[in-house]
């Protein structure tokens, strides 16, 4: 068990293209750290660095205090489980899975022990001497963790390991990675494109976008705070909501009204260089019908009304999607994120708002209906940097903040 | 460090998947129940068989008349005295053209040669032809020429080929053969043989490259990842992993070219025309065949070349479970 260090690390390929930009990551012994972001963001080529499957091309990695970036992966003592398992298939599930320890010349006596035990763990017992070819996806995925654990490796490194399981049994295996991390206790780090793996597994997620880090923190922090649109649009599911509004009299004209600002957001557009336009972020949390709530919450946000295009009936509560008019929020962050779900070219006319409302709501499709929302809960980001003007140290503190 | 409690998620997951339809054994009692089925067959189906027999009808023709006919005949003429010298004691005389061959000291020192030059040639084909794969496959730059380079021997005539190698070996004459005082190699049966192999080598390792490079495109990459991880060495990658994926691709390429050395002819007609008892199997059948135009004992020996290469087969296919190029069931049951 170690702590993995990353100092300015670097990848650039012979092309020219820089894969992974300077790079600065502390992981704890022991931490379970997320690395998270669209498609072709770095985060496995981050990875295959971590493991020595890629060279670095600056920078420096440290496993457990130790300068490894020359080392051969054999002799950095990590583990890694792939997407695709690698699976050995001309070997047996106990052949796999007592690959590594073969390779480190134990005795035979000590590699089934351990063989056993990891394979108890993962309940691979009845299997341990079928093929990889006679095993289902789940089972396949629980013998590539079997192969890494047996080893009690300094840490483990997993790329989208559950990323070729049906829905279900991904949310199963995912509390059983969890569990099990926990149990060892070693540092682990993971990589997945699927912002609901990265929200519930980790420690702290790393969310990357073109090689570059974004924000690294507790993934509540990050869903509470990002520091960029690209964070606010990438956690969340349904994601944030995006509205244009333009900064007129020291009010915010909206689709959704007039929003006004407190002292400190107001300092930081009278700024000279503060941009005329912002982009509103709001989560469909931070909406409700305005039929339901107190007049102390009341006072807490504003309301506006608009026409109901689809009711989602989740059972606890309601996805319910309004139709806005005005001007769609732009920026590249937006566009990449749209780019990589594949909703780019699937927009629309107007805006759409995702609003989750109490499952109480009589809501119907097609009528119009009064929501309020929460003003201390929204964003403002500038969509020329994407950076979040309602973050202050760190905190972000709605639109009202003084 | 202790592994020992069972998270209670593993038996959820394991649970979970015994419902998820798919996967090899869901799909063996089908397979079982469709194989072993006789229910009549409906009018559609029946149809669609006649069907794909006349569709396969025609390449078939050809091939029992390109194949099946030659073989069956030289069978029949294997069983006669016939010599085309003495066409008038043509007569049916059952084995005793084989007795006569396989009594015949001729016939067993060119077998010797034949299986010499096949094992030699395909060993050292084996070991050639898996590192100019390599190579071929790992080259990032200019991989097109490399390939073509490594490619161009295979597309030498013969013929031509073994040639170019008789007059390098003239003495006098050949660049080859001055490099050892004038000496004449071929001349000499171990130096004949050496250079015949050696010709072989040259010219078919890129073949064997070309079979194996399909199948080290076989092999993931992410195997290689892995076993890097687990700690295993380039060797250790290369044995332990690459070797047994690529197994049915190599038996493959062992099988035909075992197969094709086995009916060595060329080489040895241009380079030592048989001299020296270099005579291969094939060289035999030849001169008894066509020059000494018996056609009773050339076809015996042709025959028995046929019945030697289809237990090279056998033993290859039912031994080694040596698959199909493309099936990857060979291994697996």
């Amino acid at each position: 068990m170690a702590d993995i260090v990353l100092d300015k690390v670097s990848k650039r390929f012979p092309d020219g293209t820089t894969a992974v930009q300077d790079v600065d990551l502390e992981i704890a012994d022991g931490e379970f750290v997320i690395l998270v972001g669209p498609s072709g963001c770095g985060k496995s080529t981050t990875l295959n660095m971590i493991a020595g499957l890629e060279d670095i091309s600056s920078g420096e990695l440290r496993i457990g205090g130790e300068r490894v970036n020359d080392k051969a992966p054999r002799d950095r003592d990590i583990a890694m489980v792939f997407q695709s398992y690698a699976l050995y298939p001309n070997m047996t599930v106990r052949e796999n899975m007592a690959f590594p320890l073969r390779l480190a010349k134990m005795d035979k006596e000590t590699i089934n022990q351990k063989v056993d035990e990891a394979a108890k763990v993962l309940e691979l017992t009845a299997l341990l001497d079928r093929r990889p070819a006679n095993l289902s996806g789940g089972q396949r995925q629980r013998v590539a963790m079997g192969r890494a654990i047996v080893r009690q490796p300094k840490a483990f490194l997993m790329d989208e390991p559950l990323s070729n399981l049906d829905a279900k049994l991904r949310v199963q295996m995912r509390t059983v990675v969890s569990r099990l991390q926990k149990q060892l206790g070693t540092t682990t780090v993971y990589v997945t494109h699927d912002q609901t793996e990265a929200m519930t597994l980790g420690d702290r997620v790393v969310i990357m976008r073109g090689g570059a880090v974004q924000q690294v923190g507790p993934p509540q922090e990050l869903y509470d705070h990002p520091r960029n649109l690209f964070v606010a649009g990438f956690i969340g599911s349904p994601s944030m909501n995006f509205v244009h509004a333009v900064v007129e009299d020291g009010r915010l004209r909206t689709a959704l009204g007039d929003v006004p600002v407190g002292d400190r957001i107001r300092r930081e557009l009278e700024g000279g260089d503060a941009p005329r336009e912002l982009i509103l972020g709001i989560r469909p949390e931070h909406f409700e019908d305005a039929a339901l709530i107190d007049d102390e919450t009341r006072r807490r946000g504003m309301e506006f009304e608009a026409p109901v295009d689809i009711v989602e009936s989740m059972g606890s509560d309601k996805y319910v999607y309004f139709t806005v008019e005005g001007e769609r929020a732009t920026a590249a962050e937006l566009e990449e994120l749209a780019a990589d779900t594949g909703a780019a070219d699937f927009a629309g006319a107007g805006s759409n708002l995702v609003t989750r409302l109490s499952a109480e709501s009589p809501v119907r499709e097609g009528e119009s209906r009064r929501v309020w929302f929460n003003l201390e809960k929204i964003h403002l980001f500038d969509p020329g940097s994407g950076r979040n003007l309602t973050l202050h140290e760190g905190r972000s503190a709605g639109a009202l903040a003084d | 460090m202790s592994v020992n409690a069972t998270p209670a998620g593993a038996q959820a997951a394991a649970e979970a998947e015994a419902e998820q339809p798919g996967g090899r054994h869901a799909a063996v009692p089908e397979q079982r129940s469709r194989r072993g089925s006789r229910a009549p067959l409906s009018d559609n189906k029946r149809a669609e068989r006649r069907l794909g027999w006349l569709l396969c009808a025609p390449a078939a023709l050809v091939m029992v008349l390109v194949t099946a006919y030659p073989i069956l005949y030289s069978v029949w003429l294997s069983l006669q005295r016939f010599d085309l010298r003495f066409p008038d004691e043509r007569e049916f005389v059952g084995l005793e053209n084989y007795v006569t061959v396989l009594t015949n000291d001729f016939w067993w020192t060119a077998f010797g040669v034949t299986a010499l030059i096949t094992v030699v040639t395909v060993a050292v084909e084996l070991v050639l032809g898996m590192g100019l794969a390599l190579i071929m496959h790992r080259t990032l730059v200019g991989r097109g020429i490399v390939r073509t380079a490594a490619l161009i021997p295979y597309g030498i005539v013969t013929v031509v080929a073994a040639f170019s190698w008789r007059y390098a070996w003239t003495p006098g004459t050949g660049y080859l053969a001055n490099l050892f005082d004038g000496s004449a190699p071929l001349t000499e049966r171990a130096s004949s043989l050496a250079i015949i192999m050696l010709a072989e080598i040259w010219k078919t390792t890129p073949f064997m490259a070309l079979l194996l490079m399909a199948g080290l495109a076989l092999v993931p990459e992410d195997l290689l990842k892995a076993a890097s991880t687990d700690g295993a060495t380039a060797w250790q990658r290369f044995t332990k992993v690459m070797l047994p994926v690529m197994k049915p691709a190599i038996l493959v390429a062992l099988l035909f070219r075992t197969l094709d050395a086995f009916r060595v002819f060329d080489n040895i007609f241009v380079l030592t025309n048989g001299g020296n008892e270099t005579s291969s199997v094939s060289m035999l059948a030849y001169n008894n065949l066509i020059r000494g135009l018996n056609l009773g004992i050339g076809s015996t020996m042709s025959v028995l070349i046929f019945i030697t290469v289809a237990i090279i087969a056998f033993v290859f296919v039912k031994l080694f479970g040596t698959a199909a190029p493309g099936s990857d069931d060979g291994e697996r049951r």
